[in-house]
């Protein structure tokens, strides 16, 4: 079994106190239940998680990365996009 | 060098120790793929089943000790008796032979463990018992792995299936061992070992029929490793894993 016939997936784990999935790494498998059980096996060892998504690398569309100028340098500039311009009343505590 | 031990064997020690060599034997086996797995994956899967295994032994050994009473403790049961003391069922002890070979016997015991695991949970005897409950679940994912592989071996490619098959031809003699029913004096304590072969039938029909694989007919079975009657492979494995305690005792990391 060569490892370029067997598809890459992408595991998300959701940890026992998280709120949701995070990526943690890949795995190769043939399908989806075998690549569930490899995510289990490599990425859940230590009692890391409860939940495991598996997802066809193949299946991810990313960003370019040459194209990281345009799509979010421009957000460098506009700090009034960020909520720090309230004054938040003591009586509210954590936002 | 050290010595051979003497075991007091009384039924439940000897019953224990059966369990726990069935687990350090067929752990053993698994551990055999480190380095050689197919892929990085099937490394760490296979590498977790033996440490699972491995596991079971140690609590199975630490309550053989407790009901021997002679001081033993689980590195001399494993490292210190010879083959004709094992009490691991034949099954365990086949050489793991090709990825289908270890599968298939993976599959072929899994099975038959969370079973008897599932029923020992009910046990009169409280350790083992709260043992069992564990261990089943423990068993019911080895289950879930190696049937997966089985029925995509099965059915697979003309070269996995046929070597899925000889597998089964290969380990079927060693089948009816397992369902030998355990002393008289053991009942409550240990589950009735030849009832649960129904539902292992079951279970592994319904598991070969969605991998096109037979169950094949067993002609002559074979049996004995409970009473210490082992085939070579037994020694060639324990000559690996003992050699190093042996030669060098108490040697620690």
């Amino acid at each position: 079994m060569s490892e370029s016939a067997v598809p890459l997936w992408e595991v998300f784990i959701r940890a026992r106190q998280g709120l949701s999935h995070r990526h943690v790494g890949s795995v190769h498998a043939a399908d989806a239940t075998l690549a569930l059980q490899a995510a289990r096996d490599v990425y859940t060892r230590r009692g890391e998680g409860l939940s495991i998504w598996v997802v066809p690398s193949a299946a991810i569309a990313a960003s370019d990365p040459a194209d990281k100028e345009e799509l979010f340098e421009p957000t460098a500039s506009k700090i009034y996009r960020h909520p720090t311009f309230y004054d938040i009343p003591d009586d509210v505590g954590h936002m | 060098m050290s010595v051979t031990i003497a075991v007091a064997e009384t039924p439940l020690v000897r019953f224990l120790l059966g369990r726990a060599d069935d687990a350090l034997i067929l752990g053993h086996r698994l551990s055999e793929w480190t380095g050689r797995a197919p892929i990085l994956e099937e490394e760490l899967a296979l590498a977790n089943m033996a440490l699972d295994l491995i596991g079971q032994a140690r609590a199975l050994y630490s309550m053989a000790a407790e009901a021997e009473g002679g001081g033993h403790d689980e590195d001399a049961y494993a490292y210190l008796r010879d083959d004709a003391q094992f009490r691991n069922l034949l099954i365990v002890e086949q050489p793991r032979g090709d990825f289908a070979d270890t599968m298939v016997r993976q599959a072929l015991y899994a099975i038959y463990a969370k079973l008897f695991w599932q029923a020992a949970s009910r046990s009169t005897h409280p350790p083992l018992a709260g043992f069992a409950a564990k261990t089943a679940k423990e068993m019911a994912y080895h289950v879930r792995h190696a049937s997966t592989w089985v029925i995509r071996l099965g059915d697979g490619t003309e070269a996995s299936r046929a070597r899925a098959q000889v597998a089964l031809e290969r380990l079927a003699p060693y089948v009816e061992e397992m369902f030998e029913p355990e002393d008289d004096s053991l009942t409550g304590i240990v589950p009735a070992v030849p009832e649960l072969r129904e539902d292992w039938e079951r279970e592994v029909r319904s598991l070969l029929g969605e991998a096109r694989l037979n169950l094949p007919d067993v002609v002559f079975s074979q049996r004995g490793g409970r009473a210490g009657r082992h085939g070579e492979a037994l020694g060639h494995l324990l000559a690996v894993f003992q050699h190093l305690h042996r030669s060098h005792p108490g040697a620690t990391w």
